[in-house]
C-alpha cells in the first residue's frame, strides 16, 4: 500500500484494512451474557416508566429489562418486538441519549442511565439469532394493501399488515430493501449486514411479497394502486438532496453526503473508497456527523464540519457531536458556505462568518478560507414525490390521526410525511399505528 | 481513636470482632491469615470427639441468595464440623494462642450427648491455651440427625445438662451457641444459664432449602440430583437474630447474660446494632466468606468513627444502650403522629413510592403530568413502605407531627401525652391509668 493519511488528493487505501476493519466494528459493542446481567439490575422497575414515555415505540422497557434478568431473554425480546418489530435497528440506531435513556431516572441521579439501548440489542440479536418468529400470521383476511418504501415505516407497516392476516405487496424503487437502515446508517452502527438480515427475517412472517426497482410516479402511480388495493401505505424516504446553491459547487470532489454515506454501506472493500487528505463536510445534522466520522475512519487526514448556526442549532445531538470530535472531526460553528473555489477540482471554500441576532441569523461580513480537497455536502433531504391526489404541509405528506393522508385509503408515515422527527424508531411507530388502522378500517 | 479494646468474660482481644466458628476458623493457616489482618479473635471450628474424622459431601456444599448485582444476601451451607484429625486441630490452637497471645481463642466442640465424651475432650482443649469454649448446640444439619448439634439446642433439658457437664469439667468459660430454630429463644438460653454456662451466642444457622433447580428439580446444593436442608446464614438473617437477642437481653431470668452476637454482621453497623442491643462481642463468617478478612479494617475504622462521633470511649460505653427500648407493640405511643415528607430536589422520579402506596397501601401519594410526586396527608399513615422502596436515601423521610397539629387524616389533634393500647378505649381489657 502506497497511500497514507497525509497523501495529497481524494485516494483510496490511506489505511491498511486491519486498521479500516478496527475502525468500522460495532460503535458500542454488544453486551456479553454477563454485563447484561450486571445493566438489567440498575433498572429500578420505575412506574409508568419515563422511559417508555420516552420511546416513540413505546417498548415497555422496565418490563423487558426485568425479563433480562430473571434470565428469560426471549420473552424480553417479545416485549421489545410487540412494540417495535424492528426493534434489533433501532437498538443500535436509536439516538438513546436524546429518548429513552435521557428520561431513565438513573440519568438524574447519577448521571448514568440504564444502558438501555444495548440491553435492548441484546435481547434482540439474542432472539434473532435463533431464527425464531415472535408472531405468527394471523388467518388469511383476503386483503390487499399495498406498501410503498422498504424502509423502516414500509417494513413495520407490512409486518403489522401481515400479523392481522392480510397480503402486503411491498414496493421499493432501489435494489435492496431496507431503506435508510440499509443506505444511510454510518457503517460501524449496522455492522455485518444487519439491516438486510433483519430484513429477511421481518419478511419470514409471511404473506409479504417484495418487489424492488418500483419508484412512485415512475413505473407505479397512487391513482392505480388505489383501485387495485384495499388500502395503501407511503413509506417514501427523502429521495432528493438539497442543493448548496452556490458558485464551485459543481467542482470535482463535491458531493452529496447521503451519496457518500450510502456508498460506503454498500462497498465490498471499504479500503477501495477514496477519501480527500482535507475532507469539509458542510450541515449540521446528523448525515454531516455520518458522513465526517466515516472520512476520517477512511483515513482522512483533518475532518471539519462547518456549520452555518451555533453548535447548539445543530441537528446532531450533543452525543454526535462528542462522538465526532472523540473521532477528531473539528466541528466549526456559525460558517455559511459563500464560494467553492477550485481549479476544476475543489482546493477550498469561502465562508462568511455569522452570528445570532434578534433579526435572525446575520452575516457578519468577514470572510474566512478552508483548505479542503474534498467537499460533502449534507444540508438536508427533500421529498420528491409529486401527487396531485396528495395534500402537503411545506414539503412532506400532510397525515392526521394514525397516518391518514387527504386521499381516502392511502395512509403515510416515516420520513415523508410532516412533523415526523426523521428517526428511524419514528418511522417504525408511524408505520405500525398506520397498519392497526388500516386494519381497524378494513376490518372493524 | 476510640478504644476497641474488648473484654467478654474475661476474655481479651483488641476489638469485639472474632470470626465464628466456620470453614474461616478451620485451620491454623487461614487463624493466623485472620489474626495478621487484624481480627479481634476467633471461634475455632467445631472439634468432633476423637476417632476416624468427619467426612463431607464431594459436591457443592454451599448456595447462595443473591440480590442486585449478585450481590451475596444469604448463603446456605450443607458443611459439617471439622473433617480434620483432632489432634492436628489441637496442635494447630495451641500453636497459633502461643504466637498471637494477645487475641481470643475459643474452641468450638461437638460431642455426643454422654457425660464421658465431654469430660474426654475437656482437658485436651484446654491444654492447648485455649481462652475459652463454645457449645455447638446449633448446627442444624447433618450432624443432628446423629443427635448433635440442633438436636441438643432444641431440647433445653439437654442445654443445660451439658452445660452443667463442661462447667464441671473445665476452668475454661463456658458460651453456649443457640439455634435459631425453635419458637421461643428465651427457653434455650434460661437453660444455659441454669446449667452454670457464662455466656451465650446466637444465632446459629436457620434450617433452609436455599433454592430448587427447575431444570433437574433437585433443592441446591444439589448432590446427585438430591438435596438436604443446610444452615442458612448472611445479611439476610440479621433481623431475626438481633430480635433474638433483644428477647434474652430482656428477659427476667436471662437478662444480663453475656452473649455474642452472630447472624450476617458484614460491616461496623450491624456490628453496633448487635452491641446496642447487649452482645458483648461479635461473631462474623459470611462476610469474610464472600470478601476475605480484609473487612475488619473497615468495621474497625468505622465503629472507632462513629464512638469518637458521638463520645464514647469504650465499646462497654454504648453495649446494651438500645435494650431499653426494645419494648412490646402494646406499650407504643399510639399518640406519636408522623406524615411521609418527600424532597422534591432528590427526588429522581421513578415512581416506585407511588406504585407501593397506590398498589398495596394507603393511596396516600399523587402523582401529576410532570410526574411530581407528593403525599396526601389525608391519606397517610406513616408506614414508611413509600421510605423503604425508595432507591435514594432520604428522599422520603417521615416527619413526627407536633402536639397540637391538626391530623388531617383523623380529623384529630395531635396530643403531647403518651398513650398506649393498654389504654385504648378500643381495647375491652383496657384499664385506665389514674
Amino acid at each position: 500500500m502506497s497511500n497514507t493519511v497525509s497523501s495529497p488528493g481524494v485516494l483510496s487505501g490511506r489505511l491498511p484494512v486491519s486498521k479500516v476493519n478496527e475502525n468500522f466494528s460495532d460503535l458500542h459493542e454488544p453486551f456479553r451474557s454477563h454485563e447484561a446481567s450486571v445493566a438489567a439490575d440498575r433498572c429500578y422497575f420505575c412506574y409508568d416508566a419515563p422511559c417508555i414515555t420516552a420511546c416513540p415505540t413505546a417498548i415497555d422497557i422496565p418490563l423487558f429489562i426485568r425479563q433480562i434478568q430473571t434470565n428469560t431473554i426471549d420473552a424480553a425480546a417479545k416485549t421489545i418486538f410487540e412494540q417495535n418489530i424492528l426493534g434489533g435497528m433501532c437498538a443500535r440506531v436509536c439516538p438513546t441519549e436524546t429518548l429513552c435513556e435521557e428520561a431513565c431516572v438513573r440519568e438524574a441521579a447519577e448521571g448514568k442511565p440504564v444502558e438501555i439501548g444495548r440491553l435492548q440489542r441484546f435481547a434482540t440479536d439474542s432472539f434473532m439469532k435463533s431464527g425464531a418468529q415472535p408472531f405468527l400470521r394471523e388467518a388469511s383476511t383476503g386483503k390487499k394493501i399495498a406498501v410503498i418504501g422498504a424502509g423502516p415505516a414500509g417494513l413495520a407497516c407490512a409486518h403489522r399488515l401481515a400479523m392481522h392476516g392480510h397480503d402486503v405487496i411491498i414496493y421499493d424503487a432501489k435494489e435492496k430493501a431496507g431503506g435508510l437502515n440499509e443506505f444511510g446508517i454510518a457503517a460501524y452502527k449496522s455492522t455485518d449486514e444487519f439491516a438486510a438480515k433483519e430484513v429477511e427475517w421481518l419478511l419470514e412472517i409471511g404473506g409479504i411479497d417484495l418487489q424492488l426497482g418500483f419508484e412512485l410516479g415512475k413505473n407505479i402511480h397512487l391513482n392505480e394502486l388505489v383501485k387495485q388495493f384495499d388500502s395503501v401505505f407511503l413509506g417514501l424516504g427523502l429521495g432528493a438532496v438539497n442543493n448548496l446553491k452556490v458558485s464551485g459547487d459543481d467542482l470535482e470532489n463535491v458531493s452529496d453526503a447521503v451519496q457518500f454515506i450510502s456508498g460506503l454501506r454498500q462497498a465490498d472493500d471499504l479500503t477501495s473508497l477514496r477519501v480527500g487528505r482535507e475532507v469539509l463536510v458542510i450541515g449540521g445534522g446528523m448525515t454531516a456527523v455520518d458522513a465526517a466520522v466515516q472520512s476520517k475512519l477512511l483515513g482522512a487526514e483533518t475532518v471539519t464540519i462547518a456549520y452555518r448556526r451555533s453548535k447548539d442549532k445543530m441537528g446532531a445531538s450533543t452525543y454526535e457531536q462528542e462522538l465526532a470530535t472523540s473521532n477528531g472531526v473539528v466541528i466549526r460553528e456559525n460558517l455559511k458556505p459563500k464560494t467553492i473555489i477550485g481549479n476544476g477540482k475543489v482546493s477550498s471554500v469561502e465562508f462568511e462568518r455569522t452570528k445570532q441576532t434578534s433579526e435572525g441569523l446575520t452575516p457578519t461580513g468577514e470572510a474566512i478560507m478552508i483548505t479542503a480537497d474534498q467537499v460533502f455536502v449534507a444540508i438536508g433531504q427533500a421529498l420528491s414525490v409529486n401527487e396531485e391526489r396528495l395534500e402537503f404541509a411545506g414539503n412532506k405528506i400532510n397525515v392526521s390521526g394514525s397516518g391518514r393522508t387527504s386521499c381516502n385509503g392511502v395512509w403515510a408515515g416515516g420520513d415523508c410525511v410532516s412533523g415526523g422527527e426523521d428517526l428511524t424508531v419514528t418511522a417504525v411507530a408511524q408505520g405500525r399505528d398506520a397498519a392497526e388502522d388500516i386494519n381497524l378500517s378494513l376490518m372493524g | 481513636m476510640a478504644n476497641l479494646a474488648s473484654e467478654f468474660l474475661g476474655i481479651k482481644s483488641p476489638n469485639p470482632f472474632w470470626l465464628a466458628s466456620a470453614p474461616p476458623t478451620d485451620k491454623e493457616y487461614n487463624v493466623r491469615r485472620a489474626f495478621e489482618a487484624g481480627w479481634g479473635g476467633v471461634v475455632w471450628k467445631t472439634l468432633g470427639e476423637d476417632g476416624p474424622p468427619i467426612v463431607n459431601v464431594n459436591g457443592p456444599r454451599y448456595g447462595a441468595l443473591y440480590g442486585a448485582d449478585r450481590r451475596l444476601l444469604g448463603l446456605n451451607n450443607i458443611e459439617l464440623i471439622t473433617d480434620r484429625p483432632l489432634d492436628l486441630n489441637l496442635q494447630e490452637i495451641k500453636a497459633v494462642k502461643r504466637d498471637y497471645p494477645d487475641r481470643a481463642m475459643i474452641v468450638s466442640i461437638m460431642v455426643p450427648c454422654e457425660e464421658g465424651a465431654w469430660k474426654s475432650i475437656l482437658p485436651k482443649v484446654e491444654e492447648t491455651g485455649a481462652d475459652g469454649i463454645e457449645l455447638n448446640f446449633g448446627c442444624p444439619h447433618g450432624m443432628s440427625e446423629r443427635g448433635m448439634g440442633a438436636a441438643v439446642g432444641q431440647v433445653p433439658k439437654y442445654i443445660e445438662m451439658v452445660s452443667r457437664w463442661c462447667k464441671q469439667n473445665t476452668r475454661m468459660p463456658v458460651i453456649v451457641k443457640l439455634t435459631p430454630n425453635i419458637t421461643d429463644i428465651r427457653y434455650p438460653a434460661r437453660a444455659a444459664l441454669k446449667g452454670g454456662a457464662d455466656a451465650v451466642s446466637l444465632i446459629n444457622t436457620i434450617a433452609s432449602i436455599i433454592s430448587v433447580n427447575l431444570d433437574t428439580m433437585s433443592p441446591e446444593p444439589s448432590i446427585d440430583g438430591k438435596g438436604s436442608h443446610g444452615g442458612y446464614c448472611g445479611p439476610a438473617v440479621k433481623p431475626i437474630a438481633l430480635n433474638m437477642v433483644a428477647q434474652i437481653g430482656n428477659d427476667v431470668e436471662t437478662g444480663g447474660l453475656p452473649i455474642s452476637g452472630i447472624g450476617g454482621i458484614t460491616n461496623w453497623r450491624d456490628a453496633a446494632e448487635y452491641m446496642s442491643l447487649g452482645c458483648g462481642n461479635v461473631q462474623v463468617c459470611t462476610a469474610a466468606m464472600t470478601y476475605g478478612f480484609k473487612i475488619v479494617e473497615e468495621m474497625k475504622s468505622g465503629m472507632s468513627d462513629w464512638m469518637d462521633e458521638k463520645g464514647y470511649n469504650s465499646v462497654s460505653d454504648f453495649i446494651g444502650s438500645a435494650l431499653p427500648n426494645v419494648t412490646e407493640w402494646q406499650h407504643l405511643n399510639l399518640n406519636y403522629v408522623a406524615k411521609a415528607k418527600i424532597d422534591q430536589d432528590s427526588c429522581i422520579k421513578c415512581g416506585r413510592c407511588y406504585a407501593a402506596c397506590e398498589d398495596t397501601s394507603h393511596q396516600a401519594i399523587s402523582i401529576n403530568d410532570e410526574r411530581v410526586f407528593e403525599v396526601i396527608n389525608e391519606e397517610c399513615v406513616a408506614c414508611n413502605l413509600c421510605v423503604d422502596v425508595c432507591p435514594v436515601e432520604n428522599c422520603i423521610t417521615m416527619e413526627q407531627m407536633k402536639p397540637g397539629e391538626l391530623d388531617t387524616r383523623t380529623g384529630k389533634i395531635v396530643l403531647d401525652e403518651y398513650a398506649n393500647w393498654t389504654t385504648h378505649p378500643n381495647n375491652s381489657g383496657a384499664c385506665v391509668i389514674d
